[in-house]
C-alpha cells in the first residue's frame, strides 16, 4: 500500500453543455425557444479536465493553483464524488470515486466554494445533523459540535440562525461541518474568496492547525500568496491541464531568470524587443498583444535598474508607456511564463 | 499524528443514515407546520365552505353532493401537500441555495436520499389529509354514507396516493427551475385539480365522453376515486383494483423518471 491519499490517473471531464436552463423559461417567445432547442440538439463540448495525473501524499497540504476555468473545481468535484469523470480514475483513501462513492464520502470532508449551510437549522443543528448523516450518535455529535464551535470561535453563535452569521462565520461553520465526522482528507474549494483580510488570516491559522494534526488537505486557490504560504506542494493547472507540480520553493526556482518587467505601450512593441534584448541585464524580451493592448514583457537579472534604458528605447521608437508592472521571481512570474497569461 | 485523525469506523449503516435524513425533514416540517397547513389546506377548505356549505344551503346543490365532495377534497389536500413538500424545497436547493449538498455528501446512495424525500412527502400528505378531514366534516355537517369501516383500505389508498404525488414532486422538483415555479402551479397543478375528479365523480363525466377518457392521464383522478370508494362507497366510484393498479403504475413511472432527473441534478 502506498501512502498516497489521493491518486488520479488520466482524469478527464468533458461537459456537454446544454444551454443555460434559464433560457428555457421564456414561454411565448417562439424564436428564442426554437433557437435554444437547436443549440441543445447541436450541443457543444467543454473540456474541463484533460488527462490529469495527480498523486497527493497522506498528510500533505496540497494546493491546486490556477485561474478561473482551469478545472480546479471540477477536480475537487470528481474527488468528492459530486461530479462524474468522463474517463480516467480517481482513488481517494483507497476508494474509487466511481465504484465506491459512499466509501469516499465517508472518508472526506468538503468545504464548498460558497457556504451552503442548511438554513432551516441553526448553527449547532447544522453540525449535529451532519454528524447524524454519517451515522454518528447524538451524544458524540453534540460533544464534537461544541468543541468545534469553540475552536473555530463561533461558540456564542451556536443557537443562531445560519443566515445571521457573517460570511467569515459561515465559512467557519462550513469548516466545522467538514470536520464533524473526523475525515482523513479535507477538500477546500477557494475557501478564502470573499473574506476580509483578517478573516482570511484567521482561516490560514485554522488550516495550518488542521494540517499539523496530520490530515491531508487539498485546497484550490487563485491567490499566489496563499498557495505559497500554506501548501507543502502545489499543482499549477490551466485549461484542464497540469502545467507543473512541486514544492512552492522548487516552483519559484523554476521561474524564468530575474524580475519580470511589463511595459504597456500605446502601439506595437515588435520593433523594440531586439534593442531591448541588448540592454545589459535583460535576459529576454517579448512583444505581446493581449486584451486589445500592446505590451513588452522583459526579464531582468538586475531588477528594476534596466527600466530607464527600456523607457528610452520606447521613446526613441515614438511609443508612449501607459503602465509599468514589475514582479520579482515568484509563482506569479512562473505562471505567466507557463501560460503566457496573468493569473487573476 | 494526534487522535484527531482517528481511523474511520466501519461503514455506517445506510438505515441509520436514512433515519437521520428523515429526522431532519420531520424536524424542519414540524417547525413549519402552521405555514405548511395553511399553504396546502386553505384552498381545499375554502372549496368546502363554498360547495359543501353555502351552495347546499342556498339550494343550488343537493345534500348528496357533499358525499362526492369530501373524498375529493381530501384527495386534493393529500396530493398537493405531498407534491409541494417534496418539490418546493428541491427547486430552491437545486436552483440556487445548494443546501441539499450536506446531504448529498452523506455516505449513502443517491437512490436512498431520493427515497427519503418520498417518505417525508408521504408523511406530510397524510398529516394534511388528517387535518382536513375533521374540519371538513365540521363545516359540512352530517354526510350521507360516510363510513369509517374500511379503515385498512383508507390507509392503503391514502398511502398509495401520497406516494404517487411525492414521486411526482421528486420529478417536478428536479426538473423545474425556480423561475418556472409559478408557471408550474398555474399550468400543471391547477388543471390537475380541476380535471382530477375531485369535485365530481368520474362516472358522471359520461356527459362529456371525450373528457371522461382524457382525464385518465391525471393521477389525481385515481386518488379521488379511490377515496370515494373507501370513504363514501355509496357514491359512484372506480373499481378499487383499477385505482390501485393505476396508482402503482404511476408510482413506478414517476419514480424511474424522477430518480433519473434527481441524480442528474445532484451530480453537479
Amino acid at each position: 500500500m502506498t501512502d498516497a491519499a489521493i491518486r488520479t490517473e488520466k482524469l478527464r471531464k468533458v461537459y456537454t453543455t446544454a444551454p443555460p436552463k434559464a433560457g428555457r423559461g421564456a414561454p411565448g417567445i417562439a424564436p428564442d425557444a426554437s433557437r435554444a432547442a437547436a443549440e441543445r440538439r447541436a450541443g457543444s463540448e467543454v473540456i474541463a479536465l484533460e488527462s490529469l495525473d495527480l498523486e497527493i501524499r497522506s498528510g500533505e497540504f496540497f494546493g491546486l493553483l490556477g485561474p478561473n476555468g482551469a478545472g480546479k473545481t471540477t477536480t475537487i468535484g470528481i474527488c468528492t464524488t459530486r461530479v462524474l469523470p468522463t474517463s480516467g480514475t480517481a482513488i481517494i483513501e483507497g476508494a474509487d470515486v466511481r465504484i465506491q462513492p459512499t466509501l469516499v464520502r465517508q472518508r472526506i470532508g468538503v468545504v464548498p466554494q460558497r457556504p451552503n449551510p442548511d438554513s432551516s437549522l441553526n448553527v449547532r443543528e447544522n453540525l449535529v445533523f451532519h454528524a447524524a448523516y454519517f451515522g454518528i450518535s447524538r451524544s458524540v455529535a453534540n460533544a464534537r459540535a461544541k468543541a468545534l464551535l469553540e475552536k473555530l470561535g463561533i461558540a456564542e453563535r451556536a443557537e443562531a440562525k445560519v443566515m445571521q452569521l457573517s460570511g467569515g462565520q459561515q465559512q467557519r461553520l462550513m469548516i466545522a461541518r467538514a470536520l464533524i465526522h473526523e475525515p482523513r482528507v479535507i477538500f477546500l474549494d477557494e475557501p478564502t474568496v470573499g473574506l476580509d483580510p483578517q478573516a482570511r488570516l484567521d482561516l490560514w491559522t485554522i488550516l495550518r492547525e488542521l494540517h499539523s494534526q496530520g490530515r491531508t488537505i487539498v485546497m484550490t486557490t487563485h491567490y499566489m500568496e496563499e498557495a505559497d504560504r500554506l501548501c507543502d506542494r502545489l499543482a499549477i493547472v490551466d485549461q484542464g491541464r497540469l502545467l507543473a507540480i512541486d514544492t512552492p520553493e522548487a516552483l519559484k526556482a523554476r521561474a524564468p531568470g530575474g524580475t519580470m518587467i511589463e511595459l504597456v505601450l500605446d502601439g506595437s512593441g515588435d520593433g523594440l524587443v531586439t534593442e531591448m534584448r541588448g540592454v545589459p541585464g535583460v535576459s529576454s524580451a517579448e512583444a505581446k498583444f493581449e486584451h486589445g493592448s500592446n505590451s513588452v514583457r522583459v526579464y531582468s537579472d538586475r531588477g528594476g535598474e534596466v527600466i530607464a534604458a527600456l523607457v528610452t528605447i520606447a521613446t526613441v521608437h515614438a511609443r508612449s508607456i501607459r503602465d509599468i508592472h514589475l514582479a520579482p521571481p515568484s509563482l506569479e512570474t512562473l505562471f505567466i511564463s507557463l501560460t503566457g497569461r496573468q493569473l487573476t | 499524528m494526534t487522535s484527531a485523525v482517528t481511523d474511520v469506523a466501519q461503514r455506517p449503516n445506510s438505515g441509520r443514515i436514512f433515519l437521520a435524513l428523515l429526522r431532519r425533514d420531520i424536524n424542519v416540517a414540524r417547525r413549519e407546520l402552521p405555514y405548511f397547513l395553511l399553504r396546502t389546506t386553505l384552498q381545499p377548505l375554502l372549496f368546502i365552505v363554498v360547495f359543501g356549505l353555502l351552495l347546499p344551503r342556498m339550494g343550488y346543490v343537493g345534500n348528496a353532493y357533499k358525499a362526492a365532495l369530501l373524498p375529493g377534497v381530501l384527495a386534493v389536500s393529500l396530493a398537493f401537500s405531498s407534491v409541494q413538500s417534496v418539490a418546493l424545497p428541491m427547486v430552491a436547493d437545486f436552483g440556487w441555495t445548494r443546501e441539499i449538498e450536506d446531504r448529498l455528501l452523506a455516505p449513502i446512495s443517491i437512490e436512498l436520499i431520493a427515497l427519503e424525500k418520498i417518505v417525508a412527502g408521504v408523511l406530510q400528505g397524510v398529516i394534511a389529509a388528517l387535518f382536513v378531514l375533521p374540519i371538513a366534516r365540521l363545516i359540512m355537517g352530517p354526510i350521507d354514507g360516510l363510513t369509517a369501516t374500511h379503515f385498512a383500505l383508507v390507509l392503503f389508498i391514502v398511502l398509495l396516493g401520497a406516494t404517487a404525488f411525492s414521486v411526482l414532486g421528486l420529478l417536478m422538483g428536479s426538473l423545474v427551475n425556480p423561475q418556472q415555479i409559478g408557471l408550474m402551479f398555474s399550468v400543471i397543478v391547477a388543471p390537475m385539480i380541476f380535471f382530477g375528479c375531485a369535485y365530481y365523480p368520474w362516472q358522471n363525466l359520461s356527459v362529456f365522453p371525450v373528457m371522461k377518457y382524457a382525464v385518465l392521464i391525471n393521477p389525481l383522478v385515481y386518488v379521488a376515486e379511490g377515496m370515494r370508494g373507501v370513504l363514501t362507497p355509496g357514491m359512484p366510484h372506480m373499481d378499487l383494483r383499477a385505482v390501485s393498479g393505476a396508482l402503482i403504475v404511476i408510482i413506478a413511472l414517476f419514480w424511474t423518471l424522477g430518480l433519473r432527473s434527481f441524480a442528474k441534478r445532484a451530480m453537479g
